[in-house]
C-alpha cells in the first residue's frame, strides 16, 4: 500500500512544482516545457486511479499535439515577456480569486458526497469491474452520452471551419501546383525529337497548341 | 509488514523487472547496431558499392567502431545554445524510444509490461519524441535547425494522424487494445493468409508510408535533408548527444518494424501453420517479420527521391487522411453487417 501512495506524491510533487515553474520561469518556452512536465505527471497520476485510457489519451492528444503546437506559437513570437510580466501585481487580485473559485469547485465535485451523501447516488454510470476502463468509457459514450459527444464533435468541426475561414486568402497573382495537371505530363505533351541538319539548323518551331 | 512479505512483494519483482529490461535494452541495441550496418549495406548495394566492409570481417563491427568514436569526442555546445535544454533533447529522443518497447511482445508473454492499452502507449510514445527534435531545433539558437523543428513539427502531427486511424482499423478487426491480444486475433488456420495484412491491405501500405514519415525516414527525411537544412536539427550536435540522435532515431525505425509485425504481420505466430514451422521459436518468427518490414524501409530510402514539403502534406492530409478515414467506415461496416466482429 505504501508503494501507489509514494508513486501518487511523487507525480503529485512534481505536477505542483512544474505547474509554479510555468508561471514562474522566465523564458516561455521553459515554461511550455515546464507545462508538458506538469501534463505528463498529471497523466501519470490518472495511471494511478486505474483510468489508464484517459491517461494515454491525455498523453496522445494534450502532450502530443496540442502543447506542439502551443510550443510552435511561443517559438516563433517575439514578445518582451518581462513587459508583460510587469503588472503581475494588478492581475493577482483576479487571478486569485479565478483559483478560489476553482478550488471551492473542485472540493464541491471530489467531495460532494461527504457533505451530502446522496450526492454518491447520482452517479449515472459507475464503472463496472470485471470490464477495462476503455470498454466501459465506450459503453457509455456512443449509447449514453451520444448527444453530448456528437455536439462537442460539432463545436470543435465549427471551431475548425471558422480557422480555416480566418486565415485562408486567394492572393491573386500566385503561381500554385495543380498535382493533377502535373501527373497528367507525359513524354507525349512535353518532349519533342528532332532531327536538326547540319549546318542548316532549326526552321521556325510550328505553333503548338498552349501548355497544360 | 515483515521482510519477507516485503521482498515477495516489492523487492523481487522489482529485481525481475530491472532484470528483464536491461536485459531487452542489451539486446535492442545489439540488434540495432546490425540494423545501421544492415541500412548502410543495403544502401551500398542498391549502389553497386561495398559500403563499410573494413573494421572486422564483413564490416560486421563498424557500428561498435562508429560508438567508440563518438563517444570519445569531444561534446560541444555552441556559446549562443541553451545549455538545458540542448543537452536534454537528445536524452528525451533516446529515452522515450527506448520506452515504448516496454510494451511490445516478441513472443506470447515474452513482454516487460503487457498492459491493456499496449498500443496507445506506443502511440503516446510515438507522438512525444517529437519533443526531442523541437526542443534541439529551439536550443541550437541557430537558423537552419530551428527551420528543421519546424518542418518535423507538422510533419509528425500530420502523419500521426493516418497511423492512428490505420490503428483503429486493426483494433475494430481484434476487439482488443491489448498488443498480444492483437496478435492473438490473427492466429487462424489460414496462417500467413490470416494475418491483417490480407484484409486490411490499403491499410498496411498506408502504415507503411507513413511509418517512413513518422520516423523521418527518406523519401520524407525534410527534417534533415542535407540539401537544404546542412543536417537539420542534429546541425550543432557533434559526439555523444549525437549519437542519442541516431540511436533514438534508429530505435524508432525498429519500433515501427515491430508495431508492423504485430498489428498487420501475425506477430510472433508462424506463417505455415503445422508442425516444423510452429516448433520454430515464435521471437524468430518476429525478428524475420520485424527485419522483412526494416528491409522495405531501406529500399524506400535507396530508391526514392525526396518528397517536396508541400507534396509531403499533400499526401498526409489529403490522401491518406480521407482513405484511412474511409477505410474505418467501410471496416467498421464490414464487420458490423457480417457478424465478424470481435465480441
Amino acid at each position: 500500500m505504501i508503494l501507489p501512495a509514494l508513486f501518487f506524491y511523487l507525480f503529485a510533487g512534481v505536477c505542483i512544482a512544474a505547474a509554479v515553474m510555468v508561471i514562474a520561469s522566465r523564458n516561455p518556452v521553459h515554461s511550455v516545457l515546464f507545462l508538458i512536465l506538469t501534463f505528463f505527471n498529471a497523466a501519470a497520476l490518472f495511471v494511478l486511479l486505474g483510468a489508464e485510457f484517459l491517461a494515454l489519451i491525455v498523453l496522445v492528444v494534450y502532450v502530443g499535439a496540442v502543447a506542439v503546437l502551443f510550443l510552435f506559437v511561443v517559438m516563433m513570437l517575439d514578445v518582451d515577456f518581462a513587459a508583460l510580466r510587469s503588472g503581475f501585481l494588478n492581475y493577482l487580485p483576479v487571478g486569485l480569486l479565478v483559483a478560489g473559485i476553482f478550488l471551492a469547485e473542485l472540493l464541491l465535485v471530489g467531495g460532494g458526497w461527504i457533505i451530502s451523501p446522496h450526492a454518491a447516488k447520482t452517479i449515472t454510470a459507475p464503472i463496472p469491474g470485471d470490464i477495462t476502463n476503455t470498454e466501459a468509457i465506450g459503453r457509455v459514450l456512443y449509447t449514453r452520452y451520444i448527444h453530448y459527444f456528437q455536439y462537442s464533435g460539432l463545436i470543435l468541426l465549427v471551431a475548425m471551419v471558422g480557422a480555416i475561414v480566418l486565415t485562408m486568402r486567394h492572393r491573386v497573382n500566385v503561381k500554385r501546383q495543380d498535382i493533377g495537371t502535373q501527373n497528367a505530363r507525359s513524354k507525349r505533351n512535353t518532349m519533342e525529337l528532332r532531327k536538326v541538319a547540319s549546318g542548316q539548323g532549326l526552321e521556325e518551331l510550328p505553333p503548338r497548341e498552349a501548355a497544360e | 509488514m515483515t521482510f519477507a512479505e516485503f521482498w515477495t512483494a516489492y523487492l523481487w519483482p522489482l529485481i525481475v523487472m530491472v532484470a528483464q529490461s536491461l536485459l531487452l535494452l542489451v539486446v535492442l541495441l545489439i540488434a540495432i547496431a546490425y540494423i545501421l550496418l544492415a541500412d548502410r549495406k543495403i544502401w551500398a548495394a542498391v549502389q553497386i558499392r561495398r559500403g563499410p566492409n573494413v573494421v572486422g570481417p564483413w564490416g560486421l563491427f563498424q557500428s561498435f567502431a562508429d560508438l567508440l568514436k563518438f563517444v570519445f569526442k569531444e561534446p560541444i555546445i555552441p556559446a549562443g545554445a541553451n545549455k538545458g535544454v540542448f543537452l536534454l533533447a537528445p536524452l528525451v529522443t533516446c529515452v522515450l524510444a527506448l520506452a515504448a518497447w516496454a510494451v511490445i511482445p516478441v513472443n506470447l508473454n515474452w513482454v516487460i509490461a503487457d498492459i491493456n492499452v499496449g498500443i496507445l502507449f506506443v502511440l503516446a510514445i510515438s507522438s512525444l519524441s517529437i519533443y526531442g527534435i523541437i526542443m534541439a531545433g529551439w536550443s541550437s539558437n541557430s537558423k537552419y535547425p530551428f527551420l528543421s523543428a519546424l518542418r518535423s513539427a507538422a510533419q509528425m502531427v500530420s502523419y500521426e494522424v493516418s497511423i492512428g486511424f490505420v490503428v483503429i482499423t486493426v483494433l475494430m478487426c481484434a476487439g482488443s487494445l491489448n498488443l498480444t491480444a492483437i496478435v492473438q486475433a490473427q492466429d487462424t488456420s489460414l496462417g500467413l493468409f490470416g494475418w491483417y495484412w490480407l484484409p486490411l491491405f490499403p491499410m498496411f501500405v498506408i502504415f507503411y508510408v507513413s511509418a517512413l514519415a513518422e520516423t523521418n525516414r527518406p523519401p520524407f527525411d525534410l527534417v534533415e535533408a542535407e540539401s537544404e537544412l546542412v543536417a537539420g536539427f542534429m546541425v550543432e550536435y557533434g559526439s555523444t548527444p549525437y549519437m542519442l540522435f541516431m540511436l533514438g532515431e534508429y530505435v524508432a525505425i525498429a519500433t515501427m518494424c515491430a508495431m508492423a509485425t504485430i498489428l498487420f504481420m501475425g506477430g510472433w505466430l508462424s506463417p505455415i501453420p503445422f508442425a516444423p514451422f510452429t516448433w520454430v521459436p515464435g521471437v524468430v518468427w518476429f525478428s524475420l517479420k520485424a527485419l522483412f518490414f526494416f528491409f522495405l524501409i531501406a529500399m524506400a530510402k535507396a530508391i526514392v527521391p525526396r518528397y517536396r514539403y508541400d507534396q509531403l502534406m499533400r499526401l498526409g492530409w489529403k490522401v491518406f487522411l480521407p482513405l484511412s478515414l474511409a477505410m474505418v467506415v467501410i471496416v467498421a461496416a464490414v464487420l458490423h453487417f457480417t457478424g465478424l466482429a470481435p465480441a
